[in-house]
This record gives C-alpha cells, sequence and structure tokens, in this order.
C-alpha cells in the first residue's frame, strides 16, 4: 500500500525528536534512546535510581497520541499490514536485538549519528540493511 | 521542574513520531521498500532529528554537567564487536518484519490496535532474555 511522501511534516516531527534527544542530554547526561529507556526498567538488573525519570519519559510517550487526536481532532494514519504471528516474532526481534546490539533507530540512528560514534554508524548501516533485505523478501520474494 | 522537562521530553519525542509518520508501520516499510512504493520520508525524519541533536549535544556539552545529574552518561565503548553487530542486525529484520521499532510502537499503545499490543509484548520479553544473555560488562546501554 503506497504512503504519501511527507518531507515537510517528516523534517518537522524529526526536529522534535531531536529536541527531546537534546533535552534528555542537557538534563540528565543520557541518550534518548527508547530501547535503552525501555530495557533499564526491566529485570534483571532494572535501574531503580532512573526508574522515575524511565516512567515519566514513557508516560510523556504515551500521552502523545491522547493529545494528537484531542488538539487534530484526527487519530494519526496507522496502517499495521503484519499479522499477528509475524509481529509477535517481530517484536522478540527487536527487544533481543536492540537490547544486544546497545540500541535502536533512536539511541544509535539519531543520537549515535549525532555524536559521530563509529560503533552507532556501524549499528545503524547494519539494522538498515538487514530490514531492507527483510521487506524485499516478504514484499517481493514471499508476497508476490 | 525536572520531572515537567523529562514528561515534556516524553511528549515531544512521541509527538515528533506521530507528526514526521514513523509511528506508521506502513510508511516505515514503505521507506525500506525501495523496488516497490518506496516513501523516501523516513530519511527526512533522521535529517531533521540530527540536524536539531548535533548542535544541541555540542552546545549543551560545553557544560561540565547536565543539569539534573553529576555527570555525562556517554558510551565510551569504540570497538565493533560481534554483539552490536549481530543485534542490530537482528534488529534490523524484526524492524522490517513488523514496521515498528520500540519508540514508535510505544507512542502507538493508546491507539490501542491488537497488533502493537502483540509487538509490544514479545518485544519487552526479548529484551528481558537478552539482558539475561548479555554479560554485566557490556549491559550498559548506550541508548
Amino acid at each position: 500500500m503506497e504512503t504519501e511522501f511527507t518531507p515537510i511534516t517528516s523534517l518537522l516531527g524529526g526536529a522534535l525528536i531531536g529536541l527531546s534527544a537534546v533535552l534528555m542530554m542537557a538534563m540528565h547526561g543520557r541518550i534518548a534512546g527508547i530501547s535503552g529507556i525501555v530495557a533499564r526498567m526491566l529485570p534483571p538488573s532494572a535501574d531503580k535510581a532512573g526508574l522515575p525519570q524511565g516512567i515519566i519519559f514513557v508516560f510523556g510517550l504515551l500521552i502523545a497520541a491522547p493529545l494528537w487526536i484531542a488538539l487534530t481532532g484526527k487519530i494519526p494514519d496507522q496502517v499495521i499490514s503484519a499479522g499477528g504471528p509475524a509481529l509477535a516474532i517481530a517484536g522478540l526481534l527487536v527487544g533481543f536485538g536492540s537490547v544486544l546490539g546497545n540500541g535502536c533507530t533512536s539511541g544509535h540512528g539519531v543520537c549515535g549519528i549525532s555524536r559521530g560514534s563509529a560503533r552507532s554508524i556501524a549499528a545503524t548501516i547494519t539494522f538498515m540493511a538487514t530490514a531492507f533485505v527483510t521487506v524485499f523478501i516478504i514484499r517481493h520474494i514471499v508476497g508476490s | 521542574m525536572r520531572n515537567i522537562l523529562t514528561l515534556i521530553s516524553g511528549l515531544s519525542f512521541g509527538t515528533g513520531l506521530i507528526l514526521s509518520g514513523m509511528a506508521n508501520p506502513a510508511k516505515v516499510q514503505n521507506f525500506l521498500d525501495l523496488f516497490g512504493t518506496w516513501d523516501p520520508s523516513l530519511a527526512f525524519v533522521m535529517s531533521g532529528a540530527i540536524m536539531v541533536t548535533m548542535p544541541g549535544f555540542w552546545l549543551v556539552q560545553k557544560r561540565a554537567t547536565p543539569f539534573f545529574s553529576d555527570m555525562f552518561h556517554m558510551p565510551t565503548r569504540t570497538d565493533f564487536d560481534a554483539r552490536l553487530i549481530a543485534g542490530s542486525a537482528t534488529f534490523g529484520v524484526g524492524w522490517g518484519l513488523g514496521g515498528f521499532c520500540p519508540g514508535p510502537a510505544v507512542t502507538s499503545l493508546p491507539l490501542g490496535s491488537t497488533g502493537t499490543l502483540i509487538f509490544i509484548a514479545t518485544m519487552l520479553l526479548g529484551m528481558i532474555a537478552a539482558k539475561y544473555v548479555a554479560s554485566p560488562s557490556t549491559a550498559q546501554q548506550e541508548t
């Protein structure tokens, strides 16, 4: 299914993500990586000292969509084409992979690249490559 | 003040994901579908984020310490290990398969779709499993 190319709103949305990352760095000296923030709250070795701020940050993420709907009167466009079993596997891989690889799209892709981290650049190239290949396989080999 | 700013930070992140279209798995998968219904929007999301983060980090780090912490918790490792590459490769397969990464999935939770719930549940399981596998020395998160 096609989606509309949205350079302006995507650029602006990206800037808001960047603003959030800068705020987290200025306040807590931490990388705003969602996988890290969520994983630090989980057992084993949950980070108890950082827990309250982590919960507040995640709460901020969770109220974004309800506030968006309240202010714009529109439900954000969302099409999830993967079925239940595929999403269950996708979730496992994303959770496991982001913790093992120390980061996800935000931690490596935004914050890491902004710091010029060679590790993050390598990580971003790697997950982009496997994601491109995965979509190619599901859409053009399995799905055709 | 600290709590309000952390809340604003989370809200700004979530709103950015929605406004940019990254909270929509179809848009993410279309970005990844170079030979199909390609939608280059995601490159603009990353560019917009980096254009703010890069100078922002530079400016913030001119301070000796962050405002509410006694030090910057910056990742210090510079080596490439198998874990970084294998973890990122695994993450990418999951990202392509579902069209979700952690931020958009959490942000989408209140929209209440079953698919998001399934994804989040197994994502948390995957994270816990990886924390058991990762040794304490490498458990420190970059993100």
